[in-house]
């Protein structure tokens, strides 16, 4: 597992930290190891946390993307937490609307939707 | 000895200074510049005064060969006095016309004390007063010059004033917000409006936000987009986002036009929204038993 990221299992999802000073390369490992411990744990939900994100360009977009495809084939649903408001609007700028992934305020806020679901 | 271009007007402005300065004002209220209303006489005076020192300086130091700048420092003065006097009238009401003008005022009582100086041949005359018209005329358009820049400034000041009154966003309810939206869009205000908004979503934790537009007059393309993006980067921060406040006539206009609001939620009224916000977050409105 790359060492600025960090997966933690949280209730029924998978709790994913992308630290600010990520690489492209652990962005990418990071999907290996995800799809493995999304099939290993059984889970209903992937929490991708972003707070830390200050930068997020069309390649971050993308893999992000990707990775709720791999959790939606998994039976999982994606969650992006923390996004910030700079962040939001680059993204929407840059025409990423995500509309794949749900999006979530907070950590606790994902977790009672995915309890709802 | 070849008598240099500005002596004459020099000897004037030293010996008759407070003449100048008295008849100067005298023609303002002749022109009908002098806003009485506006400026007690004692101010005015004073005014004419530090001017017209600053003037005298600029002409003592600031002219060689019947060639001049305002930009260069011998000028330094007049730039200063000038800036404080237009800033002062700017903030009162005067009008350009009465500030060219006030200023123009100024050739009278110099062509006058040029035509009464003794033994002063006629060409020397004709050079001295074709100086003090164009001194006097930069003078006057420079005194424009800072008058626009000052009205420019004000302008741009309350522009920016009103781009933050217009976008207020109102905590309705425990993590509801509105954003009651007036007036037309464009892309300056929807910029602003859009980073304000996510702004108070992240202090808030805001869960749901209610977009009214009820107070835009027309929704093209345009407007259309901005709204759209604006819910677009409110779900990406994880709240959720719904437009209310389309009319009739604007429903019928975006699909005339062909504008999809793919998943944005869009309610008629400011009311059905708060009550579809509120049982988002977990509360229900419920008439009283009494009633």
């Amino acid at each position: 597992m790359s060492g600025v990221t960090s997966i933690n299992l949280v209730e029924n999802a998978l709790l994913v930290s992308i630290q600010d000073d990520v690489t492209d390369t652990e962005i990418v490992d990071l999907q290996e190891t995800l799809s493995n411990r999304i099939a290993k744990d059984d889970v209903k939900g992937v929490i991708l946390d972003i707070s830390a994100l200050e930068i997020v360009d069309t390649f971050v977009g993308r893999v992000i993307a990707q990775l709720a495809g791999i959790s939606r084939l998994l039976a999982a649903e994606t969650y992006v937490v923390g996004m910030r408001p700079a962040v939001a609007v680059t993204l929407v700028e840059l025409g990423m609307y995500l509309p794949e992934v749900r999006t979530a305020l907070s950590l606790t806020h994902a977790l009672s939707q995915l309890r709802r679901d | 000895m070849p008598q240099s271009a500005t002596a004459n007007i020099l000897t004037i402005l030293d010996n008759d200074f407070s003449g100048v300065v008295e008849e100067w004002l005298g023609t303002q209220v002749k022109e009908g510049v002098k806003r009485s209303d506006l400026f007690s006489d004692a101010e005015s005076r004073t005014q004419n005064q530090e001017l017209l020192k600053a003037f005298s300086k600029g002409v003592r130091s600031g002219v060689a060969n019947e060639e001049f700048s305002l930009d260069d420092d011998e000028w330094a003065d007049l730039r200063a006095v000038l800036a404080d006097v237009s800033k002062e009238r700017v903030s009162r009401g005067v009008t350009p016309t009465e500030m060219a003008t006030f200023v123009l005022a100024l050739k009278a009582p110099l062509f006058k004390r040029l035509e009464a100086m003794p033994d002063v041949e006629q060409s020397i005359l004709i050079r001295d007063v074709l100086l003090v018209t164009r001194l006097v005329d930069a003078f006057a358009i420079y005194t424009n010059e800072i008058f626009i820049a000052e009205r420019d400034q004000i302008i741009e000041r309350q522009r920016q004033e009103m781009l933050e009154l217009s976008t207020p966003v109102v905590e309705l309810w425990d993590r509801v917000l509105t954003l009651p939206l007036i007036g037309t869009l464009d892309s300056a205000r929807a910029q602003e409006v859009m980073e304000n908004l996510l702004q108070t979503i992240l202090e808030r934790q805001a869960e749901v936000v209610i977009m009214d537009i009820t107070g835009v007059g027309t929704v093209d393309t345009q407007v259309a987009q901005h709204l759209l993006r604006a819910a677009a980067a409110v779900r990406l921060m994880g709240a959720e986002c719904i437009i209310s406040g389309i009319s009739p006539m604007i429903a019928q206009t975006m699909v005339q036009l062909g504008i999809d609001v793919g998943t944005v939620s869009t309610r008629s009224s400011i009311r059905t929204a708060l009550s579809d916000a509120l049982l988002k977050v977990g509360y229900v409105i419920k008439t009283t038993e009494a009633s």
